[in-house]
Formats: structure tokens, sequence, C-alpha cells
């Protein structure tokens, strides 16, 4: 009954070391820890559903409503907005939660304490988490966009006011839809790696991405234009208008995001730090 | 070999770990001891650089952890075995460690029959008791074929095969010329265990000696003696000139004997051999001479019986030990 210990014959012997561990090991590590919980799957399944089901509905309903829409609806009607619509409202939310547990699920299960004695080096282990989730969501939310943007144009060849990617900005708000979704996410990490607690990042980017906006239409309109181009969530209503005039008060799409980015950029230097300094 | 030195740990107004030095060698299991809240885990934080000192170093193989070129191929270290993600399984779990290290694949395979999980491999672990998760936590210490290893409490919610389980894989880890290092609050875990012990309450540090020094030390030895002659020797051993050498440095005061409900003596402050000879040399019969040796719980609860943090009664003894002279 008692188990004597052998540890010499079923171990084998290690190759010998060179060098240090750095951060292709840690980047396969995170890549690893990624793909092996199910909760990933669901959320990116989530995600795709989502943002492909509510930009179908908005078009195929639009497609039906089509012949009772005055002209002037038709000609604001925007077919590439409409089908991304989606993943802009609704994609945006479930990638905030995945970015958000990426790293605050790992104090929550005390994870994060193994995670850095296997890797003590912790700039290391923050950079390979950030570079495997923008990844992963980079090439859920393309792909999200990219399905939502042709099925909505299929569902929209009855109207004839279809868009295609070589038409002006429609590639721009394609693209531009599944990267500011990405920032999103990485934005929610970052915030995670602030607060090291899921409730209270995920609240907080929610308020800072949908609430704050809400608010901000409150003020006078002269504060309001003032405002409004500040705003993180700016950089989605600039990016993915195809038709009409650019919105109002806004900077050109570009610049919009890179507004967003420099927010993302400066909260992920600020995680950093934290992550660096405080006691795991 | 793990070099502690002025280590201080300082939660807000509370110290965790005050000054605290000691050296961990390799080549025998170190038991860490110390009451609930003492500060054990917090030391073994501290080495791993999960938490920052206040002031002090720890220096594995000359280095502080974070700047061992393969950390666990140099140390393995398990801190708290339920610090997985429960959605994982115990092969996967094990494979996220091991890549950052660039540890090979096979590893995880072999450490998982080692600790025997191979049948559990693949189910996540959230199922795990804490036995098995123990388990796991020490699969993961050994992948790297580490030669420091750091258990805190490994023998919690292990059945008794577990427990002598990790006794004898420790015990065979050190043989190998490990360094072992393991933490816990139970004297009785570390007496068949340990070879060298490091005693803390309070964050300071209370004891750094061999498990025979530990044991010599204990004021507890004593001898039981039967005799028809009680009171002769009880005189007797009250005259005798006691011997620091062979009792031990804590038991240097005047020896005495005390009569027992039973009608036996308990002689404290000499050995059996010197109250053998006593009764020889007053010419007291003997009808029982028993070496009575406290056990290692009882020494180890006087020792830290003024540090203990939490505790159920009142009143905390006057009781200064000798750290050893090895401790810094």
């Amino acid at each position: 009954m008692a188990t004597t210990i052998q540890s010499q014959p079923i171990l084998s012997a290690l190759p010998p070391a060179s060098g240090r561990a750095g951060f292709g090991g840690t980047l396969a590590s995170e890549f690893t820890k990624i793909r092996s919980v199910r909760s990933t799957y669901w959320t990116l399944l989530v995600l795709l559903v989502v943002s492909v089901g509510i930009g179908a509905a908005i078009t195929a309903g639009t497609a039906a409503s089509w012949p009772h829409m005055s002209p002037s609806d038709r000609a604001t009607f925007d077919p590439t907005q409409a089908s991304v619509a989606g993943l802009f409202y609704l994609g945006q939310l479930v990638i905030v939660v995945f970015g958000a547990m990426t790293l605050t699920a790992e104090y929550s299960t005390g994870m994060i304490r193994t995670s850095l004695t296997a890797m003590p080096r912790r700039i290391v282990v923050y950079a390979a988490k950030a570079t495997i989730f923008a990844v992963v969501a980079l090439v859920v939310t393309f792909v999200a966009a990219f399905i939502s943007f042709f099925l909505g144009q299929l569902l929209l060849a009855s109207t004839h006011d279809t868009a295609t990617l070589s038409q002006p900005n429609v590639l721009r708000a394609v693209v531009g839809s599944a990267l500011y979704v990405t920032l999103c996410g990485l934005f929610a990490f970052a915030i995670g790696a602030i607060l090291r607690h899921t409730a209270g990042t995920i609240t907080t980017v929610i308020g800072l991405l949908f609430v704050i906006p809400i608010l901000v239409h409150l003020l006078p309109q002269s504060w309001y234009q003032d405002v409004t181009r500040w705003l993180p969530d700016a950089a989605g209503r600039a990016l993915s208008v195809t038709v009409g005039p650019p919105p109002a008060h806004l900077f050109s799409a570009w610049n919009q995001f890179a507004v967003f980015a420099v927010y993302t950029a400066v909260l992920l230097v600020v995680g950093a730090v934290l992550f660096l300094k405080r006691d795991a | 070999m793990i070099e502690v030195r002025g280590l201080v740990k300082q939660y807000g107004a509370k110290i965790a770990v005050n000054d605290l030095s000691f050296d961990v060698e390799p080549g025998h299991v170190t038991g860490f001891l110390g009451p609930n809240g003492a500060g054990k885990t917090t030391t073994m934080r501290l080495i791993l650089g999960l938490d920052y000192p206040n002031a002090g170093t720890a220096i594995i193989h000359g280095k502080q952890y974070a700047g061992l070129a393969y950390p666990m191929r140099e140390v393995g270290a398990l801190i708290d075995a339920k610090a997985v993600h429960g959605g994982r399984s115990a092969y996967n779990h094990l494979l996220c460690l091991a890549q950052t290290n660039n540890l090979p694949k096979r590893r995880v395979g072999e450490v998982l029959e080692l600790v025997g999980l191979t049948d559990v491999a693949r189910k996540r672990t959230r199922g795990f008791s804490l036995g098995m998760a123990q388990r796991l936590g020490i699969a993961g210490t050994l992948l790297g074929d580490p030669a420091v290893l750091m258990f805190d409490e490994p023998v919690n919610g292990l059945d008794p095969e577990g427990i002598l389980w990790i006794r004898n894989l420790m015990k065979g880890l050190a043989a190998e010329g490990r360094t072992v290092f393991v933490s816990s609050h139970l004297m009785s875990e570390m007496e068949n265990t340990a070879d060298h012990l490091i005693v803390i309450g309070r964050g300071s540090l209370l004891a750094d000696c061999t498990m025979e020094e530990f044991i010599a030390r204990s004021s507890g030895q004593t001898v039981r003696v039967r005799t028809p002659q009680p009171d002769l020797l009880a005189k007797a051993v009250s005259e005798a000139i006691p011997d620091a050498t062979t009792a031990g440095a804590a038991t240097t005061a005047k020896p005495t004997a005390t009569t027992e409900s039973d009608g036996s003596l308990t002689v404290h402050g000499l050995t059996a051999a010197q109250v053998g000879d006593l009764a020889f040399d007053h010419g007291v019969r003997l009808h029982e001479l028993t070496v009575v040796r406290a056990s290692l719980e009882a020494a180890f609860m006087e020792l830290t019986a003024d540090s203990v943090e939490y505790r159920a009664g009142e009143g905390p003894a006057e009781q200064p030990f000798p750290v050893s002279e090895g401790a810094i």
C-alpha cells in the first residue's frame, strides 16, 4: 500500500539548458492556457454568433422594410455599418469580458501565483498574455467582421443598395470594426491588470465605453461638441460610417482610432507597472 | 542552497516577517515550523519573489529567484496546491508550466505518472480532491528536475497513504542531494521527515538547529525511576552535579526529582546513566529506569508558546529559546 518513491527511473533526463527562459516559451504557455479552457471557446462562439446574428437581423429587417422606406431614409442607409453593427455593439461587450478575464481569472483562481513561480520575470508574463489575447481577438473579430459584412450584403441584395469592399471607406469600416473591438478587449485587459478583479473591471470598462458616452449627451451642446471626440468609443463611431458626411465633431476615422489607441497604450503601461511592482 | 538574510516584510502596520536569516542546506529535509500566522508562507513567497520584501534578500544558487536562467530547473516550489484554473486539465496545467521554461513535453507525462495522476491527466482539475491537487502541485515542482524544492504545508488534505508517500518522496529527494525545504505548523509531521529545523514565531527566528539538537534541548527529556527507596534517591539527585554536555543546553538547571502519583520518580536534568550511577553510589535499589522523551510536539509547543498569533486561551509563558550558533 505504501507507494515508494522511485524518482529517477520514471523521469527521463532533461536536455542541457542553454540561454534563459524568455518570451517564446511563455508565449507558448499562454497559448496553451487560452486554448485549454472551455470558456475561451464559449466566449468566442458567442462573439461570432451574436455579431453575425445581429448583423443579419438588422440587414434582413432593412431588406424587408425597404419598399416602405422613404427616399431620404434610403439615401442615409449605410449597408456596411448595418452589417457590422452586431460586432460593434454586442461583440464589443463579449470581447470586453474576454479581455478582462484574461488576467483577472488568474487572480480569482490563484493561478497567477503558479504562473509567476514558473516565470518570475513578470514583464514577460504580462507581454505574453497581452500578445496572445490580442492575436486571438484579432483573428476572431476579423472573421466576425467579414462574415457579418458579406452575409449582410447578401441579405440586402433585394434592395440593390449593397456595399462592396472596393467602395470608399467600406474596407476601412469592416477592418476598423475588427480593430476597434480588439482594442476594446485590450482596454479591458489593461484595466483588469490595474484592478485585478473581474466584476470591477467589467463594470469599469462598460462605464467608460457605454455609460459615459450617454452621460456626455446630457451636457450642454457646446460642451458635448468639445468633449465627444475625446471619448474612447468615438473611434468606433468614426470608423464605421461609410455613407454621407463624416460624423460631426469627431477627428477623421483613423485619428479618432489613434485617440483610443493612445488611451489603451497608457493603460497597458500603467497595468504593466502595477503588475511588476505589486505583490502577486 | 537557499540563503535568507535579514528578510523583513510588513503588511500595513503588521510585521509578517521580522529580520529573518537562515540557510537551507542541500542533502537533507529542512522543516520550516511555526504556528499558524508565524510567517512561513510569507517567507516562501518572498524567496520566490511573489512578494517583495521591505528589507533583506533571499538568494538561491547565488541569485535572486527572478534572476535564475530557468527557474523551474533550479527550484520546484509549491505554495498553494489550489492555485490552479479549475477548468484546465491536469495535463494542460503542467504543460503550460513546462513551456515557460522550455521543458520537453514528455516530462509532463512522466511527472504525472510519478505522482500517480496518469488516469486523471485529461480531467479538469476542478473535480480534484485536495490530496489530488497536492499531487498535481508536487508533479509541477518536479518538471524541471530542480536541485531545490520548496513545499508549503504539502500534507494538508492528504490521507495517511498520501502522507507516507510525500514523506518518502521528500526523503528520497534529499537523499539525492537536493535541498528540500518544507513548511508545517505541526511538529508531528516533521518528526519523521526533517533532519534540520527552522522554527519561527511571529515572523522571527526561534530556532535553527538539527532535529537531534532540538530534541536534546527540549527541557522535557526526563528519566523515570521506580525504587523502593524514593526519598533516598530524590535526595541524591538534588545534590548531584548536572552534566550539560549530555543533558543538553537547556537543562543545565539543577537536577530535580518529583514523585508521581503512581509512586515513581521523574528526574529532570540528568541522563539515565547518571541516575543509575547515582543509585549505585548511594546503594539505592532500582526496579525501573526509563528515558522519557517529551514528544517533539510538546517541545515545539513550549518553544512557540509565546509567539502564537491566534490562540484560544490566555497567558503567554516566559521561554527564551537559544538560537543555534549557525544562524546569523
